[in-house]
C-alpha cells in the first residue's frame, strides 16, 4: 500500500510570483458556484473583479487610492512584527493620527503650504507613537501581552472619536457628526488633476523605502530581527531588548499613525467616525501576504486595492449584491494566504 | 520475572546515535534506576519503549513476548505507562475528567460515577488526590500524582517515570517517594530516569547507567555506591589535549563573593559560593548537572539577577550588569545552550557581529563589507565550516560551537566563562575547543571552565572546585586529585576544606 507523507520543503523561489496567479484560479473554482446562484457568469465576474479595474485610467488610479492607507499600516506591522512585536493595534493608532491631523490641519491656516505639511506628518506621527506607547510600556515592564492590549484599545480610541464628533467637535455649519474642514494649507496636492490620489500615496512608498532600509541595513533593524528570532540569544548577544522593543513598537504606531493622517490630508480633509473600514486589521493581511518584506508588503498593499476595487465594480456592473464582491475577496485573501503556507510543503510517497 | 526485556536497541537521528545496541530488562515488582547525564540516550531509550519512537534496530519484548509498540496506544495495550516531565492535563477539567479522558466508554458521562470511579481508582493505588478537583488548581506534584494514576487507570503494570523529582520541591519528592514505594509492593515495575545519584540510591532496587548512548552496566544499588555511579555516569575516554606547562599565575581577575541565586522555580540554586579565578590560570567547576552550574553561568554572563553576593572583574563590579555590560568589561562567554544563544534564522556574519554591533555600524547604517570581511576573517581562523551567509541552524553542533567560540574571544577577553563547552561534540570539534582554551589561558585569560566531564577537567585545569546543591564543596589542585575523589565530592559524600 503506498502511504504518503508531508514533508517540510520549500517551493523554489520562481514558483512565489504563480502564487498569486495560482491564488486567483482556485478562488475562481471555489467562488463560481455562489456567483451562479447569485445568477452572475462567472466569467464576466472574474474579469470585473480583475481586468476591469485596471482598463480605465479612472478605476486604475482608485486602485492607488485603496492601497495608499494599506502601504501605511502594512509596513506600520511589518516594522512591529520583525521585533516580535505583534502590534494589532494599527487601527486605532490610525484614528490617532486621523485626530491629531484634524486638528493640526484647522490651526495651521495661514502657513506656508510646505511647513504645514510638513506639520500635518509629524502631529499624526506622534499621534500614533502616544497612543502605541500604552501598550508598549506594558509589554516591556509588566509583561502584559501586547496582542490583547493594542486590540482593546483600538475600541477605546473608536469611543473616544465618537465623543469628539458628537460633542465638542461636531461640525457647527453642517451639524453632521465631523470635525471642522481642515485648512487649504494641510491639504495634500493631488498627484493628477482631477484624480483623487495624492501626496500620501508618494509618502507611503518612501516610508515603505525607509522600513526597508532599517530592517536589513541598519543596526537597529538587525537587533530587531535577532529579537524577533530569538529573544533569548539576542539578549545574550547584548541587545536591549526592551529598549529595542519600545522603538519598534513606537515606530511601529507612528507610521499607522500616517496613515490616518493621509486619509485626512488627502481624501476626507476632516475627522469623521468612518475614517478606515478597518484598514488597521487589513495592513496586517497586507503584511502578511508580503511576507514581512517592506517591498511585498507593497505589491500585496496594491494587490488587496485592486481586488478592494473590484468588489465595488463587480457589484455595480452586474447588479449583484455588494456583499458577493465582498465574499469573494476574503475567499482570494484566503486561499493566497494559505497557499503561501502551503508552499513550504510537498506530500511525498514514503 | 522479566517484565520487559529490550534487546539490542539502536537509534539514529541523522548522523547522531542516540542508542547504540542497548540491552535492558526490567524485573517485575522492582524501580529500576536509568542514569545519565543530559544526552545519554535516557530519554530516547524509554520513548521507545512507550513508541513515540521507533528503533532503527532491535525488539521489544513484554512479560516473555515479543511486541510490536509503534505508538503510545500499544504502549498502553501492553501496559505500559509513562509519566513525563511536561504534563498533558487539560488545567480546566477535573481531576476525574482528566483521568479518564479518551477512556471513556459510550457517547454518555456521568460525573458522579466518573468521579466515584476515578476516587475509587484512587484509593485502590494509594494515591492522594481529590476526584473533584479542578486541574488548575493542584500543584505540580498533585499534577503529577494525577499523570501517574492515569497510567494506573489505563491498567498499566510498567510505569516510567522520566526525570519525576526535577518539577518537584523536596517534600513533594518525598511524597513521590513514597506512592512508588506502594506501587512496587503492589507487584509494579518501575523505571525511574535521572541524574541525581542520592535519589537513585534512596528509591531504586538496581541502577543502570548510560553514557553516550550506551549501556555503561547495570548494578545493585546493595552492592554500589554514589561515588561508583557518579564515575560511571561521567568517565569518557580522554583525548590528546592536555595542559602542557604547570605554573600559572596568582593574580586573581575573577572574583565571585558569596554569591546566591534563584532558579526559574524560585528555589535557591547557588548558595553563597565563593571562587577566584587568576590570571593564567584555568579553574575547573566539576559537578553533576543541575547542582547550580548553569544559574553561576547565567549570572556571570549577565543573563540571570542573583539574589546577594558579588561579581568582580579586576576592579568593576559587574554583580548587575547587563549581558552588553559583561562583554564590553571583557568577559568572553561561552554559553551551555547553543541554540539559545544563536539567532539561527540569521546569517552567521550577523550573529558574528550580533555582540559588537557598534564596531560595525556607521551613522547607523551597518557596514555589511566590514561584516562580512570579520566573518570571512573569524571563519578562517577559527574552522569553522560555513560560508558566512549560512544561516547558522543549518550548521552543525560542533560548528554552532565553533561560531559561538569566535564571537567570544575574538577581542582577546581577560575572563573566559565556558559552560559545558565540549558537550555533544564530536572528537575533533572537542579537541579544538579545548586547545582554544588552553591558548586562552597561555595569553593571559583568567579562564573559568564549567564542566560534568571529569577527564575534561582534570586535564585542562590548573584548580578544581566541586559544586554540589549550589555549594561549593571544595578546591583542589588538578594534578594532585583523583576522579575517585572528585566522584564523592560531585555526590556530597565529601567536603575538602582547603586546597
Amino acid at each position: 500500500m503506498a502511504r504518503w507523507k508531508i514533508e517540510r520543503l520549500p517551493a523554489p523561489i520562481w514558483m512565489r510570483p504563480l502564487i498569486p496567479i495560482a491564488a486567483i484560479i482556485v478562488t475562481f473554482l471555489l467562488t463560481s458556484l455562489l456567483l451562479l446562484l447569485a445568477k452572475a457568469n462567472p466569467f464576466t465576474a472574474f474579469y470585473n473583479f480583475l481586468i476591469a479595474p485596471l482598463s480605465n485610467s479612472v478605476s486604475a488610479i482608485e486602485v492607488l487610492v485603496k492601497a495608499t492607507p494599506l502601504l501605511f499600516t502594512g509596513a506600520a506591522v511589518t516594522f512591529a512584527f520583525a521585533a516580535g512585536y505583534w502590534n494589532i493595534g494599527a487601527e486605532g493608532q490610525l484614528y490617532a493620527g486621523a485626530i491629531a491631523a484634524a486638528a493640526m490641519g484647522i490651526s495651521v491656516k495661514g502657513l506656508p503650504p510646505v511647513l504645514a505639511i510638513l506639520l500635518m506628518i509629524a502631529a499624526g506621527f506622534a499621534a500614533g507613537m502616544a497612543w502605541a506607547l500604552i501598550p508598549a510600556l506594558l509589554k516591556i515592564k509588566l509583561a502584559v501581552d501586547e496582542v490583547v492590549t493594542t486590540l482593546l484599545m483600538n475600541t477605546v480610541i473608536l469611543f473616544f472619536v465618537s465623543f469628539l464628533l458628537n460633542g465638542v467637535w461636531r461640525d457647527p455649519i453642517s451639524g453632521w457628526p465631523q470635525s471642522p474642514t481642515i485648512a487649504n494649507e494641510a491639504i495634500f496636492p493631488k498627484l493628477i488633476p482631477m484624480a483623487r490620489l495624492h501626496l500620501g500615496f508618494i509618502l507611503a512608498w518612501i516610508v515603505i523605502g525607509i522600513v526597508y532600509l532599517v530592517l536589513r541595513r541598519s543596526a537597529l533593524g538587525l537587533r530587531m530581527r535577532s529579537i524577533g528570532l530569538n529573544p533569548e540569544a539576542a539578549r545574550f548577544a547584548g541587545v536591549n531588548v526592551n529598549r529595542t522593543i519600545l522603538t519598534a513598537a513606537l515606530v511601529s504606531g507612528g507610521i499607522a499613525g500616517l496613515a490616518g493622517m493621509s486619509e485626512v490630508a488627502g481624501i476626507q480633509y476632516h475627522l469623521i467616525d468612518a475614517i478606515s473600514p478597518g484598514y488597521g486589521y487589513t495592513g496586517i493581511i497586507a503584511a502578511t501576504l508580503g511576507g514581512l518584506n517592506p517591498l511585498g508588503v507593497g505589491l500585496a498593499s496594491l494587490f488587496i486595492g485592486l481586488i478592494e476595487t473590484g468588489a465595488q465594480s463587480v457589484s455595480r456592473a452586474m447588479g449583484v449584491p455588494i456583499y458577493l464582491g465582498n465574499v469573494v475577496e476574503a475567499a482570494l485573501l484566503l486561499v493566497t494566504l494559505s497557499m503561501l503556507i502551503l508552499q513550504n510543503y510537498r506530500i511525498r510517497r514514503s | 520475572m522479566v517484565a520487559v526485556e529490550m534487546k539490542g536497541i539502536t537509534k539514529r537521528f541523522g548522523a547522531v546515535t542516540a542508542n547504540k545496541q542497548i540491552d535492558f530488562d526490567l524485573r517485575q515488582g522492582e524501580i529500576q534506576g536509568l542514569l545519565g547525564e543530559n544526552g545519554a540516550g535516557k530519554t530516547t531509550l524509554m520513548r521507545i519503549l512507550y513508541g513515540l519512537y521507533r528503533a532503527d534496530e532491535g525488539q521489544i519484548l513484554v512479560n516473555g513476548k515479543t511486541a510490536a509498540i509503534h505508538s503510545p496506544h500499544q504502549a498502553i495495550q501492553n501496559g505500559i505507562g509513562m509519566v513525563t516531565q511536561h504534563f498533558a492535563l487539560v488545567p480546566t477539567l477535573t481531576v476525574a475528567e482528566n483521568v479518564a479522558l479518551g477512556y471513556t466508554h459510550g457517547f454518555q458521562i456521568n460525573p458522579k460515577s466518573l468521579q466515584k470511579e476515578v476516587g475509587d481508582a484512587a484509593e485502590r493505588f494509594g494515591i492522594e488526590v481529590d476526584p473533584a478537583a479542578l486541574v488548575r488548581h493542584l500543584s505540580v506534584g498533585e499534577r503529577q500524582r494525577v499523570e501517574i494514576l492515569k497510567s494506573l487507570y489505563r491498567h498499566a503494570r510498567i510505569l516510567i517515570l522520566d526525570e519525576p523529582t526535577a518539577v518537584l520541591v523536596p517534600q513533594e519528592t518525598e511524597m513521590l517517594f513514597q506512592t512508588l514505594v506502594r506501587l512496587r509492593q503492589d507487584g509494579m515495575s518501575l523505571i525511574f530516569i535521572s541524574h541525581h545519584l542520592n535519589e537513585v540510591m534512596e528509591i531504586c532496587d538496581r541502577i543502570t547507567v548510560l553514557r553516550d548512548g550506551r549501556v555503561v552496566g547495570t548494578v545493585d544499588k546493595a552492592g554500589t555506591s554514589q561515588a561508583e555511579l557518579a564515575r560511571m555516569m561521567v568517565g569518557r575516554d580522554t583525548f590528546g589535549v592536555v595542559r602542557q606547562e604547570d605554573t600559572c599565575g596568582n593574580v586573581p581577575i575573577l572574583r565571585i563573593i558569596d554569591l546566591s541565586a534563584f532558579d526559574k522555580k524560585g528555589l535557591p540554586a547557588l548558595r553563597n559560593v565563593n571562587l577566584e579565578v587568576c590570571q593564567n590560570e584555568i579553574l575547573g567547576l566539576a559537578g553533576v548537572s543541575g547542582n547550580g552550574q548553569t544559574e553561576l553561568s547565567q549570572v556571570l554572563a549577565g543573563m540571570l539577577k542573583p539574589s546577594s553576593g558579588k561579581v568582580l572583574v579586576g576592579d568593576k563590579d559587574l554583580t548587575h550588569a547587563n549581558p552588553a555590560e559583561v562583554a564590553a568589561c571583557g568577559v568572553g562567554r561561552i554559553p551551555e545552550d547553543r541554540h539559545n544563544s544563536l539567532v539561527g534564522e540569521l546569517s552567521v556574519a550577523e550573529n558574528l557581529a550580533l555582540e559588537d554591533l557598534a564596531h560595525f555600524t556607521q551613522h547607523g547604517l551597518m557596514d555589511s563589507k566590514a561584516i562580512q570581511a570579520n566573518a570571512v576573517k573569524l571563519i578562517g581562523e577559527y574552522q569553522i565550516k560555513a560560508s558566512p551567509n549560512d544561516r547558522v541552524h543549518t550548521l552543525s553542533g560542533g560548528n554552532m560551537q565553533k561560531v559561538l567560540l569566535a564571537r567570544a574571544l575574538v577581542n582577546n577577553p581577560r575572563v573566559v566563562i565556558a559552560s559545558q563547552p565540549t558537550r555533544g561534540l564530536d572528537v575533533g570539534a572537542t579537541e579544538y575547543v579545548r586547545s582554544r582554551l588552553l591558548d586562552q589561558r597561555k595569553t593571559g585569560s583568567a579562564v573559568l571552565l564549567i564542566s560534568e566531564d571529569l577527564d575534561e577537567i582534570i586535564a585542562l585545569s590548573d584548580r578544581v572546585a566541586v559544586i554540589y546543591e549550589g555549594r561549593i564543596m571544595g578546591l583542589v589542585q588538578a594534578r594532585e586529585v583523583t576522579v575517585e575523589q572528585l566522584g564523592l565530592m560531585m555526590s556530597g559524600a565529601l567536603e575538602v576544606q582547603n586546597g
